[in-house]
């Protein structure tokens, strides 16, 4: 079986930013650790000689054409803004 | 203090010149009220899909294909995950695993000569929001345009192959004429179209071996990635000499206090899971559509140049001037067309028509004097109607009323005066009233001929045939008994 360590949950908690309790850090290290073995499985097919596929669709080449067609006005956009104020979006501070 | 062989790669991204964005109908156009340009797709509602801009792409091939990419013959887009105010959707549509272009080549010149830079990769993606931080450092928020967001830009890496700040700089100088002239990119800096990162590291010379890489982050004008470059290779000399070693990391500069400093390793997690796009499926080009793509590709600033200065004996200045942008040599070799003297052409543009235009804001395009105008107005100097100077208040007038050189030369009554009788008798007079200045002269003094032309110009209001006043003054000084 896949081994999942504690620290790979953080890491992926981290970067889904996701805050985790003990509790469930416990809970997901076992359940992404069988979601890998699951997936492992795949390994016994030989894909020696399959093109990695990039799209499931079967199509190639769709294009828009470079016309500009009307946008949201700015109050629809900002509507499910949990904050903004008159003109944007607000976020908490990003500082560097 | 030991000297190290400084090594640098840069990454730009350029805003591509599309009238909409990559994935959806939404205008690009600059200057916008905040989140005035924005739709469903672009701000990462649920449930949408991305339509692939095709003269977007388009334009990342025709870049890819000028730098002698090598150019698969299938690409495909791929999401690159991460999270950060500025980008909507939690992820960027950007290409990782198979790029438009790869292992392409970019000549320069700098310091006189050409430099070929490796070019790595060349590929299509989109850009993010705009953050808005607060001035007052202790506010709680920052603001979001999502104008931006999901505007399309080329992305071009190259190797680690520029040996020194200067170098970085005619790169970026060089690229952003480039894509100018290619037409992919308006590269407007102060607009954000044009932006570079910067990686460096120090070697020993004669080391094979890279240094650690570092990163810079942070920059957007090339003036900072200059004062970045140089405040790196500061810091690193000093920690090597010091017998340390640089870690690799990345860094912000801070223009304020001219110093770079590492970036909190946190916010720097790397690490993207791309993955190949589900939205969007993969674009095929065929050797046709290559083909037909590369016949779009103009003649390039650095050929344009040298074909300047070998078939038209231009200086590597002079030439270097009129290609920086592609409508002003477009309008010199319109003009060279018309009047075979093409340094006559250069020096009239390179010196005249230049200022003009900056002078009145104008692009030469919107310029009233039309190649077939200056020609004319060349001629007439040619034929020595008027002098250099006053050649120069005829393009003036030119410019300002739209008329034609003949007439304003004309009306002005601002023909050269070429009359030698008129003229010796008008140099005959200064230097009598001049003793002076004509024994300085005769003592080699040739300043002092500048007190005896003066009064023949302003006597004929400047339309004297300068070279002639100087040949008669030559002449009148030569003859024994020149009158004093």
């Amino acid at each position: 079986m896949a081994k999942i360590s504690r620290d790979d949950v953080l890491h992926v908690a981290l970067l889904s930013r996701v805050e985790l309790t003990e509790e469930e850090l416990e809970l997901f290290q076992s359940q992404l650790a069988g979601i890998l073995a699951y997936v492992e499985k795949l390994k016994e097919l030989s894909t020696e000689d399959a093109e990695p596929m990039t799209s499931v669709m079967g199509l190639h080449d769709v294009f828009r054409e470079d016309e500009p067609r009307a946008s949201l006005g700015r109050e629809e956009a900002l509507a499910n803004a949990p904050d903004r104020d008159e003109d944007s979006f607000r976020v908490p501070a990003v500082v560097e | 203090m030991t000297d190290y062989e400084v090594v640098i790669g840069l990454e730009l991204h350029a805003q591509l010149a599309t009238r909409t964005k990559l994935f959806c109908g939404c205008s690009t156009a600059f200057g916008a009220p905040p989140n005035s340009q924005t739709c469903p797709v672009c701000l990462g509602m649920p449930g949408v899909l991305p339509m692939l801009n095709r003269a977007a792409f388009d334009h990342v091939v025709r870049t890819a294909l000028a730098l002698h990419c090598r150019i698969d013959p299938e690409t495909a887009m791929d999401r690159k995950n991460y999270y950060y105010p500025d980008l909507p959707k939690n992820y960027q549509i950007s290409q990782n695993a198979r790029p438009i272009g790869v292992d392409g080549w970019f000549d320069m010149e700098s310091g006189g000569s050409i430099k070929r830079v490796r070019i790595l990769n060349v590929h299509l993606e989109e850009d993010a929001g705009k953050l808005i931080h607060p001035e007052d450092t202790g506010a709680a928020t920052s603001r979001v345009d999502l104008n931006r967001a999901g505007t399309p830009l080329v992305e071009i890496v190259t190797g680690p192959d520029l040996r020194s700040v200067e170098e970085a700089k005619a790169y970026m100088e060089s690229m952003r004429q480039f894509l100018v002239a290619l037409g992919v990119s308006d590269c407007k800096m102060q607009e954000g179209s044009l932006r570079f990162e910067a990686s460096i590291s120090l070697r020993p010379f004669g080391q094979e071996k890279l240094g650690p890489r570092v990163e810079i982050k942070n920059v957007n004008s090339v003036r900072f990635v200059l004062g970045a470059l140089e405040c790196e290779i500061r810091r690193q000399t000093e920690l090597l000499n010091r017998g340390e070693s640089v870690p690799q990391q990345t860094v912000l500069y801070d223009v304020r206090h001219d110093e770079t400093r590492p970036m909190r390793s946190k916010e720097h997690a790397e690490d993207y899971r791309y993955f190949p796009e589900p939205d969007l499926v993969p674009l095929h080009l065929s050797p046709e559509r290559l083909e037909a793509i590369r016949a779009t590709i103009p003649e390039l600033p650095l050929a344009r140049k040298q074909r300047f200065m070998q078939c038209l004996g231009l200086s590597s200045y002079d030439a270097g001037i009129l290609v920086e942008d592609p409508a002003i040599a477009g309008y010199f070799e319109a003009c060279a067309a018309l009047h075979a003297d093409a340094k006559a052409v250069s020096n009239l543009i390179t010196n005249e028509v230049l200022r003009e235009l900056k002078e009145r804001r104008l692009t030469i395009d919107a310029f009233p004097v039309r190649p077939e105008g200056l020609a004319d107005l060349l001629r007439r100097m040619d034929a020595g109607e008027v002098s250099k100077t006053v050649a120069r208040d005829v393009l003036t007038e030119m410019v300002a009323t739209g008329r034609g050189a003949g007439p304003i030369i004309e009306a002005k009554g601002l023909r050269q005066i070429g009359d030698e009788a008129v003229l010796r008798a008008l140099v005959l007079q200064a230097m009598q009233q001049n003793p002076k200045a004509v024994s300085e002269v005769r003592a080699g003094k040739s300043k002092a001929r500048g007190a005896l032309v003066g009064p023949v110009m302003r006597a004929t209001q400047g339309k004297a045939d300068p070279g002639l006043i100087n040949r008669l003054i030559q002449e009148l000084l030569n003859r024994p008994s020149s009158g004093e």
